[in-house]
């Protein structure tokens, strides 16, 4: 048990260190420019998202990955349950074949 | 009219909403029935609605994240995702990626290597096309002569069959992948997900174009189990991605949100589509896909070269992509709803 959890520790560890590099290689290198906000047009929840960029991209990252999954999950369960009311079945796949 | 134009808050620029939601469908369909990011598609795209590139690849990675896991969770549930074999191929790709992102900058320290790559891209992309196409010509000969003999036409044979060969490695530990239904040794995922990733790194791509088709004839995967394993792995790199693009401030979320209402739809489509379509069709429809995309690379190549033609055969390379998005989007949209009307008219029987 413990060899498997050092294992795992490991595996954690240096997907946390590759993947950054790895994900980068998959498009252009961005430039180091710093950019800011326009927030003066802006106004309610759009002012607010274009105040937490300029303040925090630490948080503004981390929100954007909250916000994504979670997106992705309501707008998923909502085109499942259109999908549903249709008549399709969405638990079964009786193909085999290769 | 304005009305249908929407002011991004951090880059600053008002798009043509319904145009992003247009592209998130088509995107949504493809990446879901093939199960790749299908970068290659978006950032054309995303460019021609008014986005700076810098921007282009930041949201279309975070668009593609949420895409992924719409079209995972739907895959999951038809049983077409085998996350131990995501999982051990998520180290092999990402090792795989590390080396080939630092072998490119080595190589570009010793001079300019873009021309190479893109060239080293055309060669892989002509690579898969024909196995792809020899890989279905080899069936459709298996299956001709099985009716010719008057058999009964196996479901489970294959064109191609190298895994067959690369499943007779025995070097411990040995694996069992149970929704694969394959036994090999953990070094074949492994070996297969590392020289993709290793590709990917060089060639600066995501990945899964390469990744698909390795699935399939390298490790003998049922066509439906690589996309949707193949999807798992988008899924968990795109959210990654968007972490790092987000960081560098590259990403307008809002953008990507739009996208994602289109390609929640887009996802299911292309994802229920295989339901109906059979796993060489989803190979015949990828192999064009890799046709058209090889295409498009080299009438980029060629703007390059003839510069009195440039903006030509860029626009050809961009109407090239996006009318192969279209026209694909909407034989997967057909397809599917052919087969959902059979099924319900099935079940009211």
């Amino acid at each position: 048990m413990k060899v498997i959890g050092i294992k795992i520790r490991v595996f954690v560890l240096m997907l946390c260190m590759l993947l950054p590099e790895a994900v980068l290689a998959a498009g252009e290198k961005a430039d180091l420019v710093v950019i800011v906000a326009d927030t003066r047009g802006l106004t309610g929840i759009l002012k607010a998202w274009g105040t937490l960029y300029n303040e925090s991209h630490l948080y503004f990252s981390l929100l954007t990955i909250v916000l994504i999954p979670v997106i992705g999950l309501v707008f998923g369960t909502v085109a499942d349950i259109v999908m549903r009311t249709i008549g399709i079945d969405l638990e079964h796949r009786e193909l085999s074949e290769h | 009219m304005d009305w249908l134009y929407v002011l991004m808050p951090i880059s600053g620029v008002t798009i043509f909403w319904p145009g992003l939601v247009i592209l998130g469908v088509g995107v949504g369909i493809i990446g879901g029935f093939f199960g790749m990011g299908g970068a290659w598609m978006v950032t054309p795209g995303l460019n021609i609605l008014g986005f700076p590139m810098a921007f282009a690849i930041g949201t279309d990675i975070a668009h593609m994240a949420g895409k992924s896991l719409i079209s995972t969770m739907r895959h999951g549930k038809f049983g077409n995702v085998d996350y131990k074999l995501g999982l051990i191929m998520l180290v092999g790709t990402v090792v795989g990626f590390e080396v080939g992102a630092q072998m490119i900058m080595w190589l570009e320290r010793l001079g300019n290597v873009e021309m190479v790559v893109r060239l080293l891209y055309l060669v892989l992309l002509g690579l898969i096309a024909w196995m792809v196409f020899s890989d279905v010509s080899k069936k459709m000969r298996k299956d001709r002569e099985a009716r010719a003999r008057g058999q009964e036409i196996d479901k489970l044979s294959t064109g191609i069959e190298w895994h067959k060969t690369l499943h007779k490695i025995k070097i411990p530990p040995m694996i069992t992948l149970e929704v694969a239904g394959i036994t090999c040794t953990a070094w074949l995922p492994i070996g297969i997900s590392f020289f993709t990733g290793w590709l990917a790194g060089i060639l600066g791509i995501g990945g899964g174009l390469i990744r698909m088709p390795a699935l399939l004839y390298l490790l003998g995967c049922p066509t439906h189990v690589a996309v949707g394993t193949d999807l798992f792995e988008v899924m968990i790199s795109g959210l990654y991605g968007a972490f790092t693009y987000t960081m560098k401030g590259r990403t307008e979320l809002m953008a990507a949100v739009i996208m994602l209402i289109g390609a929640a739809v887009g996802a299911q489509i292309g994802t229920v589509a295989t339901k109906y379509i059979k796993g060489y069709g989803i190979r015949i429809a990828f192999g064009l896909a890799v046709v058209g995309c090889a295409l498009s690379i080299i009438l980029k190549l060629l703007a390059k070269e003839i510069p009195t033609y440039k903006a030509l055969l860029n626009n050809s390379s961009t109407v090239l992509v996006l009318g192969l998005v279209s026209a694909m989007s909407l034989y997967i949209t057909v397809k599917m709803i052919q087969g959902a009307r059979a099924e319900v008219a099935a079940k009211k029987k």
